[in-house]
């Protein structure tokens, strides 16, 4: 039985003219995410792509996982392939979707007929199928209101499809469409989150990570890329930078007052990030911060960073719980890795009382005493080491 | 030359398993779990063979735990599984021709209270799945059935078990025993609806004393709920201990050194083909397992055959043929395979059990048939 996929868009159905282009964004981004499972075809039709496959030895379950995690997708649904015989569709329908409607206690017909020429209206369609999968399938009852399982018959130009319940898609908006923006990965639960939550905002991922060796260990930077491959599943390609951050981290330690340790790192930080979003066609940063977490991450600490950075600093996670973190970390599969412990460079010489209520002024003048600041960062940037991250 | 025709007991290590072998015991002999670059080392190469048997059965590498090998992956995936479900129900449902390992746990788990149903096969080594749908009820928590059977080679209807629990409406959790599968046909625990897969290293060219058991990261088994030793962090908890690093790194190589399934299967099958086509030649032979089998196994025996024990040494002896009489792991006791197929004793005692591996040839099968047909000339029976 030849069977396709049936995606329907989310949102992009409300974006007037950028329609076109932005339905071509996102049969680019599900072809990228597919090709290597073999050859298909993409056709648009009203508010749904149909995805062919083109060789028989595809496995489409792979291949419906993957879609499943694209942007910009509200639902999706396997479909079978029938000729416009109602006779052929009735028969094919009660195989395709033999488990399904033995599982279920209760269903419905639907029936669109985009073919007007086909010679049965829709409600005759669902009628007669739906007498026809009673006297079949003696465990189920007909319910138009809450059915188990909604069977649905789309007659169109070529063909005509068969399907059971949709799949939920992934939501938001086709990768790519809403810009580029940098995210400042730690390795921690947090900032994979942020980035899966921009990224289904429709904006493309580049990463920065830094690492302080010998203080940090390689299996840190190990877990960041493997952080980043599971979000990779869901944005599509991050380019990656790993930057040195060890003489840097040794400056503040010698040169600063021990509380404001941890907000001097984290503005180097953010100026360093600029300068590589900036030179990645990036037009703003994201940072998995959350207010109130950590000494660093009070509104007082933030207002001191944020303004370490002039271009726009996304925190999605900024109201949420740790808890609400969490339940999308598991969702997105980055929670088991991100408890690894492994020692990152935000927790290498942390102050013992860090300031929760740090004044920029005070913070400023502490920065001032590292000499040649603007060379060490310019130093990291230039040894910063370039990983594509799939 | 030698034959060796016995690669369900156990293989030969490939030369890439024994290169990553003792590279790991001469180079990168540090404790994984060390913090210190020696340590961070010898993990890096647990981490790659840990990628490569998850992605060999289609899992992430978290779901995947080292253990000692097959066996104790089977009693972790038994006893475990009862212990994180026995709240939920009481029955087990498995087959009377599982390996000793699942076969000697269930028989345990029925002692201490368990309902546990032994799936009968038919003559052929067959079992059906209607056999399964019938046994699966809603009180099921545990269904373990091996994927190929290692004496007959005949194929389980695992594929069914997801559907025959979900059908039962049953909290049942899925063991999959695929020691015997392993390597020899794809194998992909999400398509399976596994929750538990056993495999292990011997059986692909790897070192002894190396397996894995995956664990289903959805199942919710957790060192509490699940494990049957304690100690450190290693394995997520669930089977603590220092890893074994040489043999894990050994078992990854194994793993990656295997060729791809369809070219290998071709080989195969063009093998089996001969096998049964030579092994025919002698009068009176009767196979005891039939061609929906695995190819990588045949099990036959010739009425006028003396005991199959006297037959195997009396090859490895003067003729450097090696084959077997069933299960290694049964010492030479009766095989419980065919004693469930309901087959006589003397068949028992006579049958034979040959079991290919990618690097034998038609000259094995040869060397076999040649010798037993010497054999049969040297000790006439009627």
């Amino acid at each position: 039985m030849k069977e396709i996929i049936l995606v329907k868009n989310g949102e992009l159905a409300l974006k007037g003219l950028n329609r076109n282009s932005f339905e071509d964004i996102l049969i680019k981004n599900m072809r990228r995410r597919i090709s290597d499972l073999g050859s298909f075809e993409f056709t648009k039709g009203q508010s749904t792509i149909m995805v062919e496959p083109l060789d028989d030895d595809i496995d489409l379950d792979d291949v419906t996982d993957r879609i499943s995690r694209v942007f910009g997708i509200a639902a999706l649904s396997r479909a079978c392939v029938c000729e416009k015989d109602f006779e052929e569709i009735k028969v094919k329908a009660a195989q395709y979707l033999e488990e399904e409607l033995e599982d279920a206690k209760t269903f419905k017909v639907e029936a669109k007929r985009a073919d007007k020429k086909f010679p049965m209206k829709s409600p005759e369609i669902c009628r007669e199928l739906g007498g026809y999968l009673l006297s079949k399938f003696y465990n189920l009852k007909v319910d138009v209101y809450n059915p188990d399982i909604t069977v649905t018959v789309e007659v169109r130009d070529k063909y005509a499809f068969v399907r059971g319940n949709n799949i939920k898609g992934a939501g938001g908006m086709p990768t790519g469409t809403s810009g580029r923006a940098g995210i400042l990965i730690s390795g921690g639960i947090d900032s994979p989150v942020a980035a899966y939550m921009m990224a289904k905002r429709g904006i493309e991922l580049c990463a920065i990570h830094f690492a302080s060796p010998p203080y940090t260990s390689e299996l840190a930077e190990m877990k960041v890329m493997e952080l980043l491959k599971k979000v990779a599943r869901y944005s599509g390609v991050i380019t990656t930078y790993v930057v040195p951050f060890t003489r840097l981290q040794e400056a503040i330690r010698d040169l600063c007052p021990e509380e404001y340790f941890t907000i001097i790192m984290r503005r180097i930080m953010m100026m360093i990030s600029e300068k590589i979003a900036v030179s990645q066609n990036c037009s703003a940063l994201i940072t998995g911060e959350s207010v109130g977490q950590v000494a660093s991450q009070t509104m007082f600490a933030l207002a001191c960073t944020d303004c370490a950075a002039s271009i726009p600093v996304f925190r999605p996670c900024i109201g949420m719980d740790k808890e609400e973190i969490i339940k999308i970390s598991r969702k997105i599969d980055t929670f088991e890795t991100s408890i690894q412990p492994y020692e990152d460079c935000c927790t290498v010489f942390t102050p013992k009382h860090p300031k929760t209520k740090p004044h920029l002024d005070d913070v400023l003048k502490a920065e001032s005493r590292i000499d040649g600041l603007d060379e060490m960062i310019e130093e990291a940037i230039a040894n910063a080491k370039k990983v594509i991250i799939k | 030359m030698m034959a060796y025709l016995d690669n369900s007991a156990t293989t030969k290590p490939c030369s890439e398993c024994i290169s990553a072998v003792s590279a790991m015991l001469e180079e990168c002999w540090g404790n994984p779990s060390s913090l210190h670059a020696l340590g961070i080392n010898a993990m890096k190469r647990v981490i790659e063979a840990r990628q490569a048997v998850a992605e060999s059965l289609g899992v992430s590498r978290e779901e995947i735990v080292f253990t000692s090998g097959g066996t104790e992956a089977n009693n972790l995936a038994l006893f475990g599984a009862v212990k994180a479900r026995k709240r939920l129900g009481k029955r087990i449902v498995t087959t009377a021709i599982e390996h000793e390992s699942v076969l000697q746990s269930a028989e345990e788990l029925e002692r201490q209270g368990f309902e546990v149903i032994f799936l009968k096969p038919d003559s052929c080594g067959n079992i059906t799945k209607e056999q399964l749908f019938e046994a699966v009820n809603s009180d099921t928590i545990l269904v373990s059935i091996m994927y190929i059977n290692n004496e007959l080679g005949t194929v389980m209807p695992v594929e069914h078990i997801k559907r025959a629990v979900k059908k039962a409406g049953a909290n049942a959790l899925i063991h999959i025993d695929c020691v015997q599968a392993y390597g020899k046909i794809s194998i992909n625990a999400k398509k399976l609806g596994a929750d538990l897969i056993t495999v292990s290293a011997h059986k692909i060219h790897g070192p002894k004393g190396i397996g894995a058991l995956y664990v289903n990261k959805e199942a919710n088994l957790t060192d509490q709920n699940f494990a049957r030793s304690f100690g450190g962090e290693q394995e997520r908890r669930l089977r603590p201990g220092t890893e074994a690093a040489p043999l894990i790194a050994g078992f990854g190589a194994a793993v990656k050194a295997l060729p791809a399934s369809a070219e290998q299967r071709a080989h195969i099958k063009e093998l089996n083909a001969y096998a049964r086509h030579r092994i025919s030649e002698m009068d009176g032979v009767v196979f005891n397992n039939d061609e929906t089998a695995s190819p990588y196994i045949i099990n036959f025996y010739v009425p006028t055959f003396m005991r199959s024990q006297t037959i195997l040494q009396e090859l490895s002896a003067n003729y450097n043929v090696y084959v077997s009489n069933g299960s290694a792991c049964a010492k030479g006791k009766k095989s419980h395979v065919l004693t469930a197929m309901g087959v006589s004793d003397e068949i028992l005692d006579k049958s034979i059990r040959v079991s290919f591996s990618r690097y034998n040839t038609n000259a094995d099968v040869d060397a076999l048939v040649d010798a037993l047909k010497d054999l049969i000339k040297k000790h006439p029976r009627s």
